[in-house]
C-alpha cells in the first residue's frame, strides 16, 4: 500500500502551504465563512421548498425569513435532549460530532482560488494536499460513522433500521463515487484539488468528462444521504430513520452537518469538474466564481429534493452497482485511452 | 512532509469543537425532566419489545462483500492513473487487464444473482 502513495505523493507538485500563521488564518477564515452559508442555506431551501410547493415558506422572523435559522438554534439549545434506557450514551454523544467534524475536516482541501490572487505564494485552500481526492473520499466515508453509530447507539427500532439502510447506501455508490473521479484524476495527472482546477484553464473537465460528472452528482446525493437518497432519514418511512432518538441541538448538529456535506460536496464537483476558480476577469474574481458555481449546484440539490421522489434501497443498489458501476468503470476505460494515445 | 497537514488539526478542532460546544451549550439550558415514559426509545401504537441487542437479517451481505473488492480496485487504480502519461501504453494495456479481470468476477456474481433482492 505504501510504496504507490508515495510515488503520488512525491510525484505531485504541491503549491508551498505558506507560513504557520497563513494557514491558521486561512482555516479559521473558510470554517467562518462556510459556517456562515450553512444555516443561510437552511433559510434557502425552506424558502425555495415552499415556492416548489406553491406556499411561502418561513417568512416572519426578520426580513423574508432570514433570522429563521437563529429561532431555529435557541429553540434547539433550550431543548431538552433526552436519551432512551435501551441507547449507549456515550456513542449517541459523540455521533452528532463525529458528523460535523468529517464534514469540516472535508472543507479543508477546497480550493477557493489560484495560487498568489490575494499575493503571496500559497493556495486559497485551507491544505493542498498531493492527495486531495482520496483525503475527500477518506472523510466523506467516515461521515457516515456518524450516522451508524448515531442509529445503531439509539437503541431504537426506527434508528437502527435507519442505521442499516446507511450501510446499504454506503456499498452502494461509494465505488461509483471513485471510480467517477478518477477520469478526471487521469486527464489532470494530478489528485491535488489545487492542481486540478489549474489544469482546467482552457476547457472545464465537466466537457470530457461529462460521465463522470453525471456519475459524480447522482452519487454525491447519495454521499449527502439527501433525497431521493435520504434513505438512512427517510421522514416518512422511519420516523426519522437514525436521529429519531436525537433531540435539542444534538439534533441541531446532525441538522448543520448534513447542510455542511452539501456544501462540501458542491464545493468538490466545482472545482473538479466547472473549472473551480477559472472565470472571466481578474484573478481575485476567483473565490466569487467558486461560490457562484457552489450556489448553482447547491440550488440544484435543493430543485433534485423538491422534484423526485425517493427510491426504495434495493433500487438504490441496483442502481449503483447495475448502472453507475459498469458506466464509471467504462468512461475510466475511454478517458485512460484516450490520454495514452492522443 | 507531515508539516502541510498541520491545518487538518485546526480544521478538526474547530469542527469536533463546535459540535461539542452545541452539546454542552444544550445541556447546559436546556430542562432536565427525566421520566420513565420519555426514557423509553420512540414507538408508533404497542410497546416496544427493541432491546439493544437485537439481531437482524442483513440482505445485502454479499453486496458489502463485493464493494470492499472493488473499493480496493478503485484504491489500486488511483496511483495508476496520476501517472498514466508518464507509464504511457505498458501502464495501459495492464491496466485494462485488471479491470477486465475484476469484470469477469463482476459478470459472474450479477449472473449468480448476487446483485438481486431478496
Amino acid at each position: 500500500m505504501s510504496s504507490p502513495l508515495a510515488a503520488v505523493s512525491s510525484a505531485a507538485e504541491v503549491s508551498s502551504p505558506g507560513p504557520l500563521w497563513v494557514q491558521l488564518v486561512k482555516a479559521v477564515v473558510i470554517f467562518a465563512l462556510v459556517l456562515q452559508l450553512a444555516p443561510t442555506l437552511v433559510w434557502l431551501e425552506r424558502r425555495l421548498l415552499g415556492r416548489f410547493q406553491s406556499r411561502l415558506g418561513p417568512n416572519r422572523v426578520g426580513p423574508a425569513g432570514l433570522l429563521q435559522p437563529v429561532a431555529d438554534v435557541i429553540k434547539l439549545v433550550s431543548k431538552e435532549s433526552s436519551t432512551p434506557t435501551t441507547a449507549v450514551p456515550w456513542m449517541m454523544a459523540i455521533a452528532p460530532v463525529i458528523s460535523i467534524g468529517t464534514a469540516v475536516l472535508t472543507l479543508a482541501i477546497i480550493p477557493f482560488g489560484a495560487p498568489g490572487a490575494y499575493g503571496g505564494e500559497f493556495a486559497l485552500a485551507g491544505i493542498d494536499v498531493s492527495i486531495g481526492i482520496l483525503y475527500f473520499l477518506a472523510f466523506g466515508s467516515l461521515a457516515f460513522y456518524g450516522l451508524l453509530l448515531g442509529g445503531w447507539a439509539s437503541g431504537s427500532k426506527y434508528s437502527f433500521l435507519g442505521s442499516m439502510r446507511a450501510a446499504a447506501q454506503l456499498v452502494s455508490y461509494e465505488v461509483a463515487i471513485g471510480l467517477s473521479l478518477l477520469g478526471v484524476a487521469i486527464a489532470a495527472g494530478s489528485l491535488s484539488l489545487v492542481d486540478i482546477v489549474a489544469a482546467q484553464d482552457k476547457v472545464w473537465f465537466v466537457v470530457p468528462q461529462v460521465v463522470g460528472f453525471l456519475i459524480f452528482l447522482v452519487a454525491g446525493f447519495a454521499e449527502a444521504a439527501r433525497p431521493p437518497f435520504d434513505l438512512p432519514e427517510a421522514d416518512a418511512e422511519l420516523v426519522a430513520g437514525y436521529n429519531t432518538e436525537f433531540g435539542g441541538m444534538r439534533f441541531g448538529t446532525f441538522f448543520l452537518a448534513e447542510y455542511l456535506e452539501i456544501i462540501v460536496i458542491s464545493a468538490v464537483a466545482a472545482a473538479v469538474f466547472l473549472g473551480g476558480w477559472h472565470g472571466p476577469g481578474p484573478e481575485f474574481l476567483g473565490p466569487t466564481w467558486m461560490f457562484l458555481k457552489m450556489a448553482v449546484l447547491v440550488l440544484l440539490f435543493i430543485w433534485v429534493r423538491a422534484t423526485v421522489p425517493r427510491l426504495r434501497y434495493d433500487q438504490l443498489m441496483s442502481l449503483g452497482w447495475k448502472i453507475l458501476l459498469p458506466l464509471a468503470t467504462l468512461n475510466v476505460l475511454v478517458t485512460a485511452t484516450l490520454v495514452v494515445l492522443l | 512532509m507531515l508539516r502541510s497537514y498541520l491545518p487538518v488539526l485546526v480544521f478538526l478542532v474547530l469542527g469536533a469543537g463546535v459540535g461539542l460546544v452545541f452539546t454542552l451549550i444544550n445541556g447546559w439550558l436546556g430542562p432536565r425532566r427525566p421520566s420513565r415514559i420519555k426514557s423509553e426509545a420512540y414507538e408508533c401504537g404497542l410497546p416496544s419489545e427493541v432491546t439493544s441487542s437485537f439481531r437482524f437479517g442483513i440482505s445485502f451481505y454479499l453486496i458489502a462483500m463485493l464493494f470492499i473488492l472493488f473499493d480496493i480496485e478503485v484504491v489500486f487504480l488511483y496511483p495508476v492513473a496520476v501517472q498514466l502519461e508518464a507509464l504511457g501504453a505498458f501502464a495501459l494495456i495492464e491496466t485494462i487487464v485488471f479491470i477486465a479481470l475484476l469484470l469477469v468476477a463482476f459478470v459472474f456474481v450479477w449472473r449468480r444473482g448476487a446483485l438481486e433482492w431478496r
